[in-house]
């Protein structure tokens, strides 16, 4: 049943160090307002799941959070390489970094089983790729009906998921729309979920083949609006293509990068999110005070 | 020396590169569309010679038709555009694996004769020297999709003789590898550089220059190249950019430049 509470409430309710925790949002509604939050809290050990880690975990691998990552494209996408990450695993900077790399096609698999309740995910794939050979979870099994090969990888099941979502209604009901990813999926898949959403009004006024969590669906909602920034909410703001260009030179100096956590999410609150996003607008936020 | 004879013909080696590899490609074509190069080919074939090409990007947008080159795969000018937008999942179940894509077209960090790519690792995979983002949709992409198209600029450090990590399988060493992998598709079907048009050849499946790009010779794609070069007997020169590409082309780059800029 989701709890309407605040965005450090829900994160002090769900994280302990150690847990295995996803932040989802496929280059759209990513959630770096709750990152930031967990980094904030300073968790520690934790086994970061995400198909694309972009700089939403390479903020949290550079800052320690991390001991393991599982993921499928550890870029920034549009840019170039996360330098945090490559510092982590390359050099075991500020602490070593065990991966465990997938395919797309394999992670997605892998999320619907998990919200399947299937203990793994059954699939055509990696066809004379060498991840096989480097990765323990990807294995080989045959068809029962027509023996032909294909490959399986475990299911997803983390202990806590991430989103961030357009609307929740006063129930807390979730509407996702536009580039709508894994999202779904990760939900359903985790024990407990934490939604931030753009706002939350009192009829969704959607259509029958929305995207829609159910209230029952979803453990914690806080209302963040910009919560996704430097990605960005459909209907609400834009990405800031700058930000992740201006990122690469961010995260490419230890000392930089420390310099910036410190100033830019260490000192500061949720609140901070609503005045990032004001120049992305446009002609949006007008739109939203109708409700 | 290539360079400078194409900017005196007023275009540029990337120009030629991005034009060339926008020619491949039809109106009836669904290509599943990999960002950078391959990005701005898909859009120039589609502002120019293929309008109804179907443009996926891994997404979800599905038919999408952007305005300005997105930065990522997931901008909000592609779901803005598309013709519908599916979750990751469906996208690589019912569309890519279940092979409703004609042409993968991608772009590769290290690339090698047989058209396998590495996107994954520079050294070795456990203590890599460079760790690169991964294959992401790349290893089904280039399994699944019909055939697939690859962009890329020459150099000794991209083309080389040895992968180091097969992110991505080509005709893995040629002749009917992929056959033996119980794969029906394609694979690996051109290649083009900022130097050249590469085909695989019909047996081996080496790439082989078919099209040298105007004012390149032969010594130029050794030079910028880690294996020893074949070329088509028959091999020809690829048309120069018409005016209207050439247009076409900055005028993308231009508004992408400003979008980009501002947002």
């Amino acid at each position: 049943m989701a709890n309407f509470t605040s965005l450090e409430k829900a994160v002090d309710a769900v994280m302990s160090d150690g847990v295995c925790v996803a932040f989802e949002g496929f280059t759209h509604l990513i959630p770096h307002a709750s990152a930031h939050a967990v980094i904030r809290k300073g968790y520690r050990n934790l086994t970061l799941v995400r198909m694309t880690p972009d700089i939403i975990y390479d903020q949290m691998i550079g800052m320690g959070c991390a001991s393991k990552l599982i993921f499928s494209y550890a870029g920034n996408p549009g840019v170039g390489l996360l330098r945090r990450l490559r510092d982590a695993i390359e050099n075991q900077w500020p602490v070593a970094l065990e991966i465990e790399e997938h395919s797309h096609a394999a992670m997605a698999n892998a999320y619907e089983a998990g919200a399947s309740s299937m203990p793994c995910a059954i699939f055509k794939g990696y066809a004379g790729a060498e991840l096989k050979q480097v990765n323990q979870n990807i294995k080989t099994i045959h068809c029962p009906f027509t023996g032909e090969e294909l490959v399986a990888v475990p299911s997803i099941q983390p202990d806590v998921s991430f989103i961030h979502a357009q609307k929740a209604d006063k129930k807390g009901n979730v509407l996702i729309e536009g580039i709508i990813g894994i999202q779904k999926e990760a939900v359903l898949s985790a024990t407990k979920s934490v939604v931030t959403v753009e706002e939350v009004v009192d009829e969704l006024k959607t259509h029958p083949n929305a995207v829609i969590l159910p209230h029952w669906t979803v453990d914690y909602i806080a209302e963040v609006p910009g919560a996704a920034h430097p990605s960005y909410a459909q209907g609400y703001y834009d990405r800031d293509n700058a930000a992740y260009i201006e990122w690469d030179q961010i995260s490419a100096d230890r000392t930089r990068f420390q310099n910036w956590m410190e100033e830019n999410v260490m000192q500061q609150t949720t609140d901070i999110f609503a005045k990032r996003v004001g120049f992305l607008a446009k002609d949006k936020l007008s739109k939203k005070s109708e409700h | 020396m290539a360079v400078n004879l194409a900017q005196e013909k007023n275009y540029t080696a990337d120009e030629m590169m991005i034009i060339a590899a926008s020619r491949m490609l039809k109106s009836d074509d669904v290509c599943f569309v990999g960002i950078g190069a391959p990005s701005a080919a898909c859009n120039i074939a589609r502002l120019t010679h293929a309008p109804d090409i179907t443009l996926i990007y891994e997404s979800g947008t599905i038919g999408t038709a952007p305005d300005v080159l997105p930065l990522s795969i997931g901008d909000g000018e592609l779901c803005d555009t598309a013709l519908t937008t599916v979750s990751v999942p469906e996208m690589f179940r019912y569309w890519l694996q279940g092979g409703r894509i004609t042409i993968g077209f991608l772009g590769a960090a290290q690339i090698d004769k047989f058209g396998n790519i590495n996107t994954t690792v520079i050294g070795s995979y456990d203590s890599p020297k460079t760790r690169l983002p991964g294959g992401g949709g790349a290893p089904e992409i280039a399994s699944q999709a019909g055939q697939i198209y690859i962009t890329m600029k020459q150099s000794l450090r991209s083309m080389v003789n040895e992968i180091e990590f097969f992110t991505s399988f080509g005709h893995g060493k040629g002749y009917d590898d992929r056959q033996k992998l119980g794969l029906k598709t394609t694979g690996p079907a051109a290649l083009i550089t900022d130097l050249a048009i590469w085909k695989p050849d019909p047996l081996s499946k080496e790439f082989t220059v078919t099209h040298l790009h105007p004012g390149v010779v032969p010594e130029d794609v050794q030079a910028n190249c880690g294996w020893q070069v074949k070329f088509s007997e028959t091999f020809s020169t690829t048309p120069e950019p018409s005016l209207d590409e050439l247009k076409v082309l900055r005028d993308l780059y231009k508004r992408t430049e400003e979008a980009h800029k501002t947002s």
